[in-house]
């Protein structure tokens, strides 16, 4: 695809593609994810109660996106079908988040070194085990570095000083409600508030029966917030 | 396996049994020959007060010989919907099992439920691809029942070997005796039953297929295997207890010994 008579190096190519994702990403509001006592809670900061963030992948699966909506939520159907799939052909315990965050590396990296433009999207994909040592959380990043984090990560715009907070607050075993308002003061840093109707939140549940994933609606949230 | 990833006017939507033929999975039915697979069965479904009650024998047949006493013909299609089979078992079973892909499939990929229609329009259409395999002795003919969680009523379909869908208002039936079951359903159907109710009349139809026709297995108390039950209600699809079958059954025993006497 290069131009005739110019010459761009490799390395200042990966750099452009590399700053012009971040760039992308940084505009757009960001996600947490962090265990909690019974199972793994995701929490976006997202102003539309229609467009999501937050969704169910199969059983014991969930999948975030951040950035570009239309990007991530191709990505997070491709996951859909991949599991469903999976799950089909062979069984419904074979379907698995680390061989579903492989897959979205592949595909992000070979968009990242393939195509003129690159995702603008960094992803999460969560799974609650039977027991919480089995819980796993994958972070994928748009160039399809996937990054296995153990208790609670960050996605998207101001993630260092999101992370930063987090550091700071996340301890093991906290109630479903400590972990929400701990996930929304993150997100909103000291200088804003953010009330319900400015998140998404959503819950992998280890104590229901098949499907874990379950939202949690905007009565729910304020309680938790306002308590 | 990898991971499907189509570009925009290439997507197969959130269509499970086409991504199955899009990527090599297909689940077609062309046979040679003619296989003479049994058909019994009686599955019934009846509206009540709160939903639907459906009831499925536990008998699989192959010719004059009971293949298996345990086989189960009523399953949760997804939490406000049921499906009961009927036909060669086989196919059946793997029909009730893409189906319960496909609306789970589709509530994840659009974000919402599909209604009640359309979860039956799905699966008149499976019925309807199954037809060569029908045609060759391996026929599956369902019945669909659920809680209309937008309209707040149960509702059943009923439907045919060429995937001819009929709403029906108050009871459907499949199955080698379900004309018996039928008739029990039709005489002792009751506007507005309660659940203990249309269990009970669910049961005495059954009961009276199993006593008129071979194919359909009626109680076996001295086995613990008693036909499967379900109610279908706002609360979602439920199975009754294995407990609580035999003890309506106890019941209806009472009535028709003191009825005989």
């Amino acid at each position: 695809m290069g131009m005739p008579g110019f010459y761009v190096s490799p390395e200042q190519l990966i750099q452009d593609k590399a700053d012009f994702a971040r760039k992308g990403i940084a505009r757009g509001r960001a996600l947490v994810a962090a265990r909690y006592s019974g199972g793994i809670v995701l929490v976006a900061e997202n102003a539309s109660s229609t467009l999501r963030k937050v969704s169910e992948i199969y059983d014991r699966i969930a999948f975030g996106g951040v950035g570009r909506y239309n990007e991530f939520d191709q990505l997070r159907i491709a996951g859909v079908r991949h599991a469903d799939q999976k799950g089909f052909v062979y069984s419904r315990e074979d379907v698995d988040a680390r061989s579903l965050a492989n897959q979205y590396a592949q595909i992000m990296g070979q968009i990242f070194t393939h195509e003129m433009k690159p995702m603008e999207v960094e992803i999460l994909v969560a799974e609650i085990g039977h027991d919480p040592e089995g819980d796993r959380i994958f972070h994928i990043l748009y160039d399809g570095t996937v990054v296995d984090e153990s208790d609670y990560t960050s996605l998207g715009g101001d993630n260092d000083a999101i992370l930063g907070r987090l550091d700071e607050t996340w301890v093991p075993d906290l109630d479903l409600a400590a972990v929400v308002k701990m996930a929304s003061d993150a997100l909103s840093g000291p200088e804003r508030s953010l009330e319900a109707a400015d998140l998404e939140a959503a819950i992998l549940d280890r104590s229901n029966s098949r499907r874990c994933f379950r939202r949690i609606d905007d009565e729910a949230v304020t309680a938790i917030l306002s308590a | 396996m990898s991971m499907p990833f189509f570009t925009p006017g290439n997507d197969p939507g959130p269509d499970f049994v086409r991504l199955l033929e899009r990527t090599g999975h297909s689940v077609s039915s062309e046979l040679p020959g003619h296989i003479d697979a049994g058909h019994a069965t009686t599955v019934l479904a009846v509206r009540y007060g709160e939903g639907v009650i459906m009831a499925g024998d536990r008998r699989a047949t192959s010719g004059n010989f009971i293949s298996h006493r345990t086989i189960e013909k009523v399953f949760a299609a997804d939490r406000h919907s049921g499906v009961a089979i009927a036909g060669a078992a086989g196919p059946a079973v793997e029909m009730v099992k893409i189906f319960q892909v496909q609306l789970e499939h589709y509530e994840k990929v659009e974000g919402q439920q599909l209604s009640l229609e359309g979860k039956a329009n799905q699966l008149s259409g499976m019925v309807r691809s199954n037809l060569p395999a029908a045609m060759q002795g391996l026929a599956v003919i369902p019945i669909f029942a659920g809680y209309d969680v937008r309209r707040g009523i149960g509702r059943l379909f009923q439907f045919d070997v060429t995937g001819g869908r009929y709403e029906e208002r108050d009871h459907a039936s499949s199955g080698s005796g379900s004309l018996h079951a039928s008739t029990v359903v039709k005489l002792g159907f009751r506007e507005g039953m309660d659940a203990e109710e249309a269990v009970s009349l669910a049961l005495q139809a059954l009961w009276h297929a199993a006593d008129e026709d071979s194919a359909t297995g009626g109680p076996d108390p001295i086995r613990g295997i008693y036909p499967v039950v379900a109610a279908i209600t706002a609360d979602g699809f439920a199975r009754l207890e294995d407990s609580a079958v035999a003890s309506a059954f106890a019941s209806i025993t009472a009535d028709l010994t003191s009825e005989t006497n």
